[in-house]
């Protein structure tokens, strides 16, 4: 639909670059090779012999793909066509283009599309074949959705205890009280930070803390799968909410609004704070830094059970090659070698459990998978959107010193209106 | 275009024969990008780019070489950018909003069809999966499995039904099938109908449906799958074969049961003026959205008149010679305007912040004042960063309209005993604002969008309390427009974003179409 309009502009383009090149008379061979504007799929470079595929990445994993594709070519004599585009456009590029017949046969994308991406009709459920042992349980659950599994895992994220091994050693504290009382007893400026997306909250890097109140955003059923059922309006989600008020602008001050990323990583990176809770991502700005990662302490009592983003790839619905595709998912993609090379090309957290465990000898790598095993996938729902906003409002508004258990109450009718 | 040749319009080779032959040669190119442009919107099926295209390459034939369209030889390269980059896309934005495209009303009927036969056909519980090969007997094909050993054959017709004397390996797919030739992967591969034909196969596992059907992904591995749902072309509707809820099309674009429940895939259709009575009556939208149209019209209005009110103030300051090093001060006053505005509402966030930020920490002793969390300082912070953003460019422009200004008239103003502030206010100020003002209408309409700023600096909060789409004391129409699209992620409503980018466009025009007009008066002077 959308993309008619940006069909216009790339035809003229492109065919503006094809006279420049001189008066080539094969229009649909020379068009191919532009990946950057090539939004174009097989109808328009049909291979020598019939089968091709396009591949949707962004610039991390673009070569590891690459080689994939370079392997899977030559054992199919299939073309593969891999275009690179920026992450953050992959979901409604995807979504927009599918159903127009523009889109990719796969595109990488992460676990939390999915509900937008069923709702669109844009995805194919995948059948691994039996070989679903292989992966982490966590992976395989946040690609599931409705009880039908829509992408093959290979990568996970998800955040954790990281502290200063200088001032507080490498032990992890079980509880959120030992910790604060072992950050101060090291004499740091702040025992702990955590950021709060600054005034716009950020209940994704709190659900650790959230979790250990025994109030997960949904409940989830016996499969593991989340209902639409809110899970924190009761009285353990009261006593979180009450929790972050007495840690807020109000109480001790250790949790503030004041805290944004780069604030956060700032106070980390400069021995002014003893604990920090953060994802892999963070890892490269604390360089200088001795750091021991850990899972998440207990602030309600429970275990912490943070939120695990999941990256994997997934199948066009209306793909013209589905056999092909399929082929590439499962049995290039999917196995050890093949997960091993998007490892190596790209290291991310490995969703395939022999990866992780030969990676897992790296310290850091294997705290952040310790954290990994207690977590909850994050919610794939489509209102998820809308879900994030009022709670991490409601959040930052009790760190600021609203009142928790109004401020609380009126963000779960909310949520409850928003999701029918 | 590249007609210099004297006198004659260079379509003969009369006169000048190089001007002849440029034309020819542009023509040339523009007949081949038009021609390739064509071809391509045919293979890829968009008739109507492919019509627009014909028409304008045959107008562009006809006018160059045509003796009659002298004047259009100018215009035209003008109006095809026009057509393609404005009217056309302001006719596509016309259309989605008279539809509910967004998330669930992504793509057609067919498609949605599709979706939630795949949605409805799951694999059966614990059946497991099985070493597969496609085997062909003429034109018939089927799948051969291994089940523990024993080879099993069957059609779409047949059930799968062991098959003795066949050759397999322990765990590998049958190798060789008496009466049936297994198809070789190649050729799935190569044989792009052969592929879709093997992927639509499904063949049943016993006479028990409960069973399911042996399908295969990739043409090595076959796993039973149940499908819950039938698709009835006649009737356009779904059958749940488990439950026996029939889904039946609905205006909205969705397959509705008659339990009451709906399907989550639905697809786009014409809603009519739906979206633009929603952004009026919809009590969730409604009231938030009046609040952003006010404060945007506030906001877009103070900018233009505080940095207009400042800009001209240092620029009457120092356009006074008894100033010394004028040219630097002028320097370092525009240097707000040289920076990237979003870099600038970035940086201001930092100074901005309560705890951390300079401006706290410098000018209130470390007092912790929420800027951007108190809806009104807020509001007062993004104003404030706007002008800050923008006096330098009515600096410059008010710079340059003083010094333009012919002297004799202040100097009769002088003799006539005028002061100096009757000489502002009655001679100054008119003259000056005959040159300003349509600039001030452009800056209105340009604050009025400034979406840059917004985001940068609040991203639009403090948030409305229980707002589904985020929307703040500080979001401008054209932010909340970007929040409601769901271009972020979340829920997207094309849709309605569409239609309120409509009716900021037709709010923009009146407003500078009357204030145009208004400023003609001012040349009367």
């Amino acid at each position: 639909m959308r993309n008619r309009l940006a069909f216009g502009a790339i035809a003229l383009t492109t065919g503006l670059m094809l006279s420049a090149c001189g008066s080539d008379s094969a229009p649909a061979e020379s068009a191919a090779p532009q990946p950057s504007s090539a939004t174009t799929t097989s109808t328009e470079a049909p291979a020598a012999n019939g089968a091709s595929l396009t591949i949707w990445t962004d610039a991390e994993r673009q070569q590891a793909i690459q080689s994939q594709a370079d392997a899977f070519e030559e054992a199919t004599g299939a073309t593969v066509t891999v275009v690179q585009k920026n992450f953050e456009d992959l979901r409604n590029d995807f979504i927009t283009q599918v159903p127009t017949g523009e889109g990719p046969d796969i595109t990488i994308g992460a676990h939390d599309w999915l509900g937008a991406l069923v709702t669109a009709g844009v995805v194919d459920t995948i059948d691994l074949g039996g070989t679903e042992s292989a992966f982490q349980q966590v992976a395989l659950e946040a690609m599931t959705y409705d009880g039908q599994l829509y992408a093959l895992p290979y990568a996970m994220e998800t955040v954790a205890l990281i502290q200063n091994v200088d001032l507080v050693g490498e032990e992890a504290p079980a509880t959120w009280d030992d910790m604060i009382a072992s950050g101060l007893e090291a004499g740091a400026e702040r025992p702990f930070v955590i950021n709060t997306g600054g005034t716009t909250g950020d209940g994704y890097t709190m659900y650790g803390f959230q979790t250990s109140f025994g109030a997960p955003v949904f409940v989830q059923d016996d499969s593991g799968s989340y209902t639409t059922e809110v899970g924190m309006a009761g009285e353990e989600g009261q006593a979180f909410a009450k929790w972050l008020h007495d840690n807020g602008a109000q109480g001790t001050g250790y949790l503030s609004t004041t805290i944004d990323y780069d604030i956060n990583n700032e106070l980390f990176s400069t021995g002014k704070a003893a604990y920090t809770v953060q994802g892999p991502w963070a890892i490269p700005s604390y360089e200088g830094i001795n750091v021991a990662v850990n899972p998440i302490p207990s602030a309600g009592g429970q275990p912490s059970a943070p939120f695990v983003g999941v990256q994997g790839f997934y199948l066009s619905s209306q793909s013209d090659n589905a056999l092909l595709a399929n082929d590439f998912i499962v049995n290039f993609l999917g196995t050890e070698d093949g997960q091993r090379a998007l490892y190596e090309a790209d290291p991310r957290l490995p969703a395939m459990s022999a990866i992780a465990e030969e990676v897992s000898s790296d310290p850091i790598v294997a705290g952040f998978l310790a954290s990994s095993e207690n977590g909850v996938p994050m919610p794939s729902i489509p209102e998820m959107g809308a879900v994030w906003d009022f709670w991490n409002a409601a959040e930052a508004q009790i760190i600021d010193g609203a009142d928790p258990a109004s401020t609380w109450t009126t963000m779960n009718e909310n949520l409850a209106a928003e999701l029918g | 275009m590249a007609d210099n040749s004297a006198g004659s319009h260079a379509r003969s080779w009369n006169g000048s024969i190089g001007g002849f032959v440029v034309k020819l040669l542009l023509m040339a190119v523009i007949n081949a990008v038009g021609i390739m442009a064509i071809l391509s919107a045919y293979f890829a099926n968009s008739w109507v780019i492919l019509a627009a295209l014909v028409v304008l390459l045959l107008a562009a034939n006809y006018i160059y070489f045509a003796r009659r369209a002298l004047p259009l030889k100018y215009l035209y390269p003008g109006l095809v950018f026009l057509f393609v980059f404005q009217v056309f896309t302001m006719g596509y934005t016309a259309y989605v909003a008279f539809t509910n495209y967004g998330t669930g009303h992504a793509g057609s009927m067919q498609q949605a069809v599709d979706a939630a036969l795949i949605q409805g056909e799951r694999p059966v519980e614990g059946a497991g999966t099985y070493p597969l090969a496609v085997v062909r007997q003429g034109d018939q094909i089927g799948f051969a499995i291994n089940d523990g050993g024993e080879v099993k054959v069957g059609t779409e017709d047949q059930p799968m039904a062991v098959i003795e004397g066949a050759e397999v390996t322990e765990d590998g797919p049958p190798t060789a099938v008496p009466d049936w030739e297994i198809v070789p992967r190649a050729e799935l591969y190569q044989d792009q109908a052969f592929a879709d034909q093997v992927l639509g196969l499904r063949v049943s596992m016993s006479e028990d449906a409960d069973d399911g059907s042996v399908r295969t992904r990739e043409g090595t591995r076959g796993t039973p799958y149940r499908s819950s749902l039938t698709w009835d072309e006649g009737s356009q509707t779904l059958t749940n074969t488990d439950t026996g809820v029939v889904y039946s099309a609905t205006d909205r674009g969705n397959f509705a049961g008659d339990d009451g429940s709906i399907l989550p895939t639905g697809w786009y259709v014409n809603v009519g003026f739906d979206n633009f009575s929603r952004a009026f009556t919809d009590g969730a939208m409604a009231k938030p959205l009046l609040q952003v149209t006010l404060w945007t019209f506030a906001f877009a209005i103070l900018s233009v008149l505080i940095s207009f009110g400042v800009g001209l103030g240092f620029a009457i300051l120092f356009n006074d010679e008894r100033i010394r090093g004028r040219k630097i001060i002028r320097t370092l006053l525009i240097l707000p305007y040289a920076f990237p505005a979003f870099m600038s509402a970035l940086l201001w966030r930092g100074m901005l912040n309560p705890e951390f930020g300079v401006i706290n920490e410098w000018f209130f002793g470390g007092a912790g004042i929420g800027w951007l969390t108190s809806e009104w300082l807020a509001r007062a912070a993004a104003l404030f960063v706007n002008v800050w953003l923008s006096y330098p460019y009515w600096f410059l422009v008010c710079t340059g309209a003083l010094q333009s200004l012919p002297g004799d008239v202040l100097e009769a103003a002088t003799l006539d005993g005028a002061g100096r502030f009757q000489r502002f206010k009655s001679v100054v100020l008119p003259l000056l604002l005959v040159s300003t003002a349509p600039l001030a209408i452009s800056s209105f309409a340009f604050s009025f969008n400034n979406f840059t700023i917004i985001y940068m600096l609040t991203e639009g909060g403090p948030f409305f309390p229980g707002n589904a789409n985020r929307l703040g004391a500080t979001d401008l129409l054209i932010s909340a427009i970007y929040k409601i699209s769901g271009v972020s992620g979340g829920v997207a409503d094309y849709g309605l974003a569409s239609a309120l980018s409509i009716i900021v466009f037709i709010v923009i025009g009146a407003i500078s179409a009357v204030a145009f007009r208004q400023t003609r008066k001012l040349e009367e002077f």
